[in-house]
């Protein structure tokens, strides 16, 4: 049973009107379901919403939003949310556009005013990369989160140190409204040890996409403790680690459901802490090229023709640091040279968040990537991919995320480069 | 007949035929195209999970492990409930996962004459023993008896 503070017993008892009751209700069945015994205060500046997009479907969350509205109760903190499902910048013929516009996302104006009512930080605050310094929201360490999307909670508890539970949307926004979330979990010190030591005996860099889809599905919900990552990816959380880091850790979440890894020598509590963070029990994986490339070949390819000719690529799942942006232009730059192309021969769409394209723009890469036809998104491509005509589209990623959601076909990012620059499947 | 005890997560009674999943249930693939196109049945639309592709959950007794994937997930539950094509109940081998009960909590705290019993920590043989079209009955006190 959770014992409550008086304020939180006043709110569950309606002092504060049925809503807020209701609201308070909610988290503690919630955290009755885990076994927590208290409620603990949100810390961080800023929250983060999963729920970004004005979908039809889910008219009885937008019901919802709109009785915590009526009852005065917006979000005790203002917000970012995960990246907006429209743009037209990106191809879409005029019947995927009809649907878009008119069975799927119908609702997005009505959706975006009820987030500004709420406490939207900025207009343009759309993203699953919040954390990145353009953007502004990053959490500091020890800070406790009610944050939902899994590839920036996973971030944050990782990379961050901040602490925060694999969240629902509605719940996210729940526990910023009464600024409480129950204990339990990857809160407390118990739930961040690692039952999973994973050991990479790679000869090359793994890649971060294949390796964090291999570990997902190995640890699931657990946390793993990975030895022989620092080798490749040095000792300081430099942009590169960072980056690296980001695309790992969206695939563990998405192909497995995991929270927060720990990677020896580089991650806040790894440093801080070494192997005592591992159980006495763990279990362990070893992963060396064998292994990544049998998880690879045993990704199943859902296209009705196997040999269709990609039709779109999407890179920047989760959205591209502005680093990447440079980095692949110059990448993209040298495939088309060597292909003796001057255009990538793939409509090719790079999302990134509204504040770093921005940033982008000023750079002198915004121009060189345009003239090599890649266009530049801040779009959620899974929101794109949702369309049942884009999913009949044949579409190569090389997010692990977007492969496990969609029909998207995963390819490594060398492969795709091939692809976009010079052709062939 | 048998019978299995597991943890009451939301309350209810119930008695429906069963579906089960042995692989984790995503509920946003699962559940987004017969929302979204109006399939009061809810046809299972998650082309990965080979058990239940295809197959009617809505007013089922769903069996499964645990639910996975994105963190819609469980309020992509909760508008499932709120617009009638939920299962009757979710019957849970593991300990649930945080976006099923965020879903089945709340359905529990926010809808009303909306009842979709949860129960957990059923166990492994539960998920082993049980088959397609049984019919199971759930007990306010997490009993689930099997026939």
């Amino acid at each position: 049973m959770m014992k409550l503070t008086e304020e939180q017993q006043a709110i569950l008892d309606g002092a504060q009107g049925e809503t807020l009751a209701k609201v308070m209700k909610t988290l503690v069945m919630f955290g009755e379901a885990f076994g927590a015994e208290k409620m603990v205060p949100v810390t961080s500046e800023y929250n983060h919403l999963v729920t970004s997009f004005g979908l039809k479907l889910l008219g009885p969350v937008y019901e919802l939003m709109d009785q915590l509205l009526e009852a005065g109760a917006p979000s005790k903190q203002k917000f970012s949310v995960d990246p907006r499902p429209l743009d037209s910048n990106v191809p879409a013929n005029f019947l995927q556009k009809v649907i878009f516009n008119h069975f799927m996302y119908s609702k997005q104006d009505f959706y975006e005013d009820q987030l500004q009512k709420l406490g939207l930080m900025d207009k343009d605050a759309f993203t699953c990369t919040c954390y990145m310094d353009e953007v502004g929201n990053k959490p500091k360490k020890g800070e406790v989160l009610s944050w939902a999307e899994s590839s920036a909670v996973v971030y944050a508890n990782s990379v961050l140190g901040a602490r925060c539970n694999r969240n629902s949307g509605i719940m996210d926004i729940m526990g910023s409204v009464v600024g409480f979330v129950p204990y339990f979990g990857l809160l407390t010190d118990e739930g961040r040890k690692a039952s999973w030591i994973v050991e990479i005996k790679t000869t090359k860099k793994p890649e971060a996409q294949l390796l964090g889809s291999a570990i997902g599905m190995k640890v699931m919900e657990d946390v793993p403790y990975v030895k022989g990552l620092d080798k490749w990816l040095g000792t300081e959380l430099d942009d590169a680690a960072c980056t690296y880091l980001k695309d790992f850790g969206a695939a563990t979440a998405s192909n497995g459901a995991v929270g927060l890894y720990h990677i020896e020598n580089l991650t806040p509590e790894a440093k801080e802490s070494g192997e005592t963070l591992i159980k006495e029990d763990a279990k362990v994986y070893v992963i060396d090229d064998a292994e990544l490339e049998h998880v690879k070949n045993n990704y199943p390819v859902i296209w009705k023709d196997k040999d269709a000719t990609p039709k779109l690529c999407f890179m920047g799942c989760p959205h591209m640091s502005l680093q990447q942006l440079k980095d692949w232009t110059e990448r993209v730059e040298a495939g088309l040279k060597e292909a003796g192309n001057s255009k990538v021969v793939i409509p090719t769409v790079f999302t990134a968040s509204p504040a770093v394209l921005k940033e982008f723009e000023k750079t002198d890469y915004a121009a060189r990537l345009k003239a090599t036809g890649v266009i530049t998104s801040y779009i959620c491509p899974l929101m794109y991919m949702n369309n049942p005509l884009s999913a009949k589209m044949p579409v190569i990623t090389s997010s692990n995320k977007l492969r496990t959601y969609t029909s998207a076909r995963y390819y490594t990012d060398e492969e795709i480069l091939v692809q976009i620059t010079k052709g062939g499947r | 007949m048998r019978e299995f005890k597991g943890r009451v997560v939301t309350p209810g009674e119930t008695k429906a035929e069963a579906v089960v999943s042995h692989v984790g249930f995503n509920t946003l693939a699962s559940l987004q195209k017969p929302l979204q196109f109006g399939d009061k049945t809810a046809k299972c639309g998650d082309q990965n999970n080979p058990d239940l592709y295809g197959k009617p959950i809505a007013g089922k007794a769903l069996c499964l492990p645990q639910t996975i994937g994105s963190t819609t997930g469980g309020m992509v539950l909760y508008c499932a409930c709120a617009m009638e094509r939920q299962p009757a109940c979710m019957l849970f081998a593991n300990h649930i996962d945080s976006l099923a009960a965020a879903g089945a909590i709340l359905a529990d705290v926010w809808l009303e004459n909306v009842s979709m019993p949860a129960v957990d920590c059923l166990g492994d043989e539960f998920l082993s023993y049980i088959k397609d079209g049984m019919t199971i009955s759930v007990k306010e006190d997490g009993v689930v008896v099997v026939e």
